[in-house]
């Protein structure tokens, strides 16, 4: 397929992921997070896949970027406190990466091509959801309510004490 | 463009999520790098259902979906957990969190 583009698209998301990763800034970071969305929808709309990528682009860079923005300007932290870096991790995350990338190169049967499909339209998916997936639909709804009221148990004052 | 190379994508997008969920010292890094690891767990549904045989029916899709929405309730209640223990804490330091350690 196109190769170039899919080379494009996945430099530009690993770079701005180790900036979303690294960077010391924690709002230089946020913002990273919210660019590196947009490269991974891009891979979604690359692979025939364009309602998961707007979807991904309305709940990730729309609500949850705007959410974390929002939860680093209500928590003002003494900078010099919070920006230690531990190495372990690093270690962890490199042997975990030698891990995937060895079982990758070990297993041939996904050095494959992609098959002619036909484009999915919308309507198969809403047939989807609402006849095969109904139960986990209804069940992902009963989730959402109970994050939100959840939530907002969370955040609010104790006017008792 | 094979089915290897998305998977080599998403496997360090997947460990760069795991560097920041467990090197950084800050709440907030902790929940960009969960985030990070779910949005590499979703190229992976999405590559396997656009190589595997049945295309025609949109299994990969419709997870990756279910998968967006639990992570977006989980975005929530990680942020309002983060400014209760802010509010009771004065910190965000996840190092600092230690009053039930023995």
């Amino acid at each position: 397929m196109n190769i170039f583009v899919f080379g494009i698209i996945a430099s530009f998301t690993l770079i701005v992921a180790l900036a979303a990763a690294t960077l010391p800034k924690l709002m230089h970071a946020a913002l990273s997070f919210a660019v590196m969305f947009l490269g991974i929808s891009a891979f979604f709309f690359l692979l025939g896949a364009e309602f998961v990528g707007l979807v991904q682009v309305f709940v990730y860079i729309g609500a949850v970027a705007v959410l974390i923005v929002f939860t680093i300007l209500l928590t003002p932290h003494d900078v010099g406190n919070v920006r230690g870096f531990g190495w372990s991790g690093v270690v962890v995350a490199i042997a975990v990466f030698g891990g995937l990338i060895w079982a990758i190169v070990k297993t041939k049967s996904v050095a494959i091509a992609p098959s002619v499909a036909k484009a999915l339209t919308v309507k198969q998916i809403g047939e989807a959801l609402m006849i095969s997936y109904v139960w986990p639909l209804l069940c992902v709804g009963v989730l959402l309510t109970a994050a939100l009221i959840g939530a907002l148990i969370l955040v609010m004052e104790d006017k008792r004490s | 463009m094979t089915l290897s190379t998305l998977l080599v994508v998403s496997a360090t997008l997947f460990c760069l999520g795991l560097l920041a969920a467990l090197s950084r010292r800050h709440a907030i890094f902790i929940l960009i790098g969960i985030e990070m690891m779910l949005a590499a767990a979703n190229i992976n549904f999405i590559a396997f259902w656009r190589f595997g045989p049945h295309t025609a029916h949109p299994t990969g899709v419709i997870v990756a979906i279910f998968a967006i929405a639990i992570a977006a309730a989980e975005a929530a209640v990680g942020l309002a957990m983060v400014i209760a223990v802010y509010r009771h804490f004065r910190t965000t330091n996840v190092d600092q969190f230690n009053q039930l350690k023995g």
